[in-house]
């Protein structure tokens, strides 16, 4: 097992993450202890400990069938896990989740100002109206993400980047301490990208914690301090520069092995 | 002449007694049975709409066996096989490998085929043609309150369900992750699926029941684009073409429930004409695009 932990709760020394300050101990926002997850008894995560303290803004970063976005799921509560658990704390109870956009049909011809609503729905619950206050936090978000004057146009009628704007304005009002977001910049351009990328930072400004899967490595040098280098177990964890080193990302090469319906059972001790 | 006319189209409702049960059946039928064809629609299950139909032909025929041409047996009996189908496949989907589509697809085959040995033990394809066709016409009173509380737990439970059910179409991860409601939204949805074709196999019978939900669908999406006009618009010309192919078959003497199904489809053709988003008029003026 790589020393994930380590990075976090050892190392006060990470100046992004306030896993410690002077007059305060270590906090924790969210553990993994041992976690498998997967699909049909074949893990996609597997054996992962990983701490995550508040306020980090952590890069998750592997290739492809690493399990990155099995892990979101797993954190997020809508996959099981195999063995092991993960342990919330009553800050990472309550996260935004952005799905990748395949996930989500993009034909669905409801208004946008309805679908960016539904991000408040831990106030309104299924049934609840909105009061005014809430329709100008919502007009409020769709502003924040450059969507002003689209309220009334159906989500079919939008671009790649003007949908993934909707999801950001989404999340704006989910207002959630853990934020994970699953590939948020896959298929949008530079102009999009950079908007979005800065609503993250004011999020981490804010002392949010966002986990984000990503592929665009420069991106990450730039904007993260934190790197996950995932490849169905932590290949690397800690500050970004240590993490994307040249012999790291060689050995992510082959360590996602193939699906083998002949492998035998994995013997590893549940902890 | 235009007296005339005004006797043609009201006659029939104000002579025959009938004609007014199958014209409150039809309306409340209206209100219920298009709104489920326009999340059918957009969840692309409209074909799953004609699966469920024929899965709760054995429940009627079972009904029909043991009470008769009786209402309340046969439309309990629909009920209990088309939700048993629905809870099977979804059971079947969520522990196996097989998606959803291909589970129902077993279930509600075997279920058809059960249904057609236990009316062909009976032997009397008169009932056979009844319980695949139906008739508007021989709705008593009885059949027109059912179908009316159909009606009202079918708006009721859509408005309640609403929310859920559109992150349910759009985005069910992210329904998934902030509530318990995904389930709930998904089989409360199929639920009312079942009732509405229950509802409409007593007026238009198995086979016809999906037509006043998928057409009337289908005819608002070449019109509007929003989800609320959608499903207003879908209501609208449900109704309008209930009560054209009700005024029609009765003129032209041919069975109401095709007649109905007929219309409708009628309006589809035109409306693949006409319609802003048809297949003809977006084709035919392609020098008006907008400038932004």
């Amino acid at each position: 097992m790589v020393s994930a932990r380590r990075a976090c709760l050892d190392d006060n020394a990470l100046s992004t993450s306030r896993c410690a300050g002077p007059d305060r101990p270590p906090f924790i926002l969210l553990r993994l202890h041992n976690l498998t997850l997967g699909y049909d008894r074949h893990p996609a995560v597997h054996h992962l400990d990983l701490t995550v303290a508040p306020g980090s803004l952590l890069a998750v970063v592997g290739p492809n069938g690493a399990g990155k976005s099995t892990l979101l799921k797993g954190i997020a509560g809508l996959l099981q896990p195999m063995s092991g658990h993960v342990q919330r704390t009553p800050a990472s109870a309550r996260m935004a989740y952005l799905p990748q956009q395949a996930e989500i049909d993009r034909s669905f011809p409801l208004a946008v100002f309805h679908t960016v609503a539904m991000g408040l729905w831990h106030e309104t619950g299924a049934l609840g109206r909105l009061s005014a206050a809430q329709r100008h936090r919502v007009q409020h978000a769709l502003d924040a993400v450059g969507l002003a004057g689209f309220e009334r146009r159906t989500l079919d009628t939008l671009s790649g980047g003007q949908f993934q704007r909707v999801l950001f304005a989404r999340l704006i009002l989910r207002d959630a301490p853990l934020i994970l977001l699953d590939e948020p910049f896959a298929a949008v351009d530079e102009a999009t990208t950079a908007a979005l990328m800065a609503l993250v930072q004011v999020w981490h400004a804010q002392g949010r914690t966002v986990l984000a899967v990503l592929h665009d490595l420069a991106l990450v040098r730039r904007h993260f301090p934190l790197t996950l280098l995932l490849a169905r177990e932590a290949v690397a964890f800690g500050p970004t520069d240590e993490v994307l080193t040249p012999q790291q990302l060689q050995r992510t090469r082959g360590m996602v092995e193939a699906f083998d319906d002949l492998a035998p059972a994995c013997e590893t001790a549940h902890a | 002449m235009p007296g005339n006319v005004l006797a043609a189209l009201v006659s029939p409702f104000t002579d025959f007694v009938f004609m007014q049960h199958a014209l409150l059946g039809c309306l409340a039928l209206s209100l219920s049975a298009p709104p489920v064809g326009v999340f059918l629609m957009l969840r692309r299950m409209s074909l799953t709409g004609d699966a469920m139909a024929h899965a709760i032909l054995p429940g009627a025929a079972i009904g029909y066996l043991v009470a008769g041409l009786s209402l309340g047996a046969m439309t309990l009996g629909g009920l209990v096989a088309g939700l048993a189908v629905v809870a099977a496949s979804g059971w079947v989907s969520r522990t196996t490998l097989l998606r959803e589509d291909t589970s129902l697809a077993a279930f509600y085959l075997m279920s058809l085929a059960l249904g057609v040995v236990i009316i062909s033990s009976q032997g009397r394809n008169v009932d056979l043609l009844h319980v695949l066709f139906g008739s508007v016409l021989a709705l008593d009173r009885a059949a027109v309150a059912f179908l009316g509380g159909v009606a009202a737990t079918t708006l009721t439970t859509l408005a309640l369900l609403y929310r859920p059910l559109v992150l349910e179409c759009l985005d069910p991860g992210f329904l998934r992750a902030v509530s318990r409601w995904s389930p709930v939204a998904h089989y409360g949805f199929l639920a009312l699926l079942v009732l509405n074709l229950v509802a409409g196999f007593q007026a238009l019978g198995t086979l016809l029941a999906v037509g006043m939900m998928i057409l009337p669908a289908a005819i608002a999406r070449l019109w509007v684009r929003e989800l609320k006009r959608l499903l207003a618009v879908a209501v609208v010309v449900c109704a309008v073409g209930s009560v054209v192919g009700l005024i029609l078959s009765y003129h032209l003497e041919m069975p109401s429930g095709p007649g109905i199904v007929l219309t409708l489809g009628g309006f589809y053709l035109l409306s693949l004409l006409a319609g802003p988003r048809g297949a003809v008029r977006a084709r035919r003026v392609p020098a008006l695009h907008l400038k932004a």
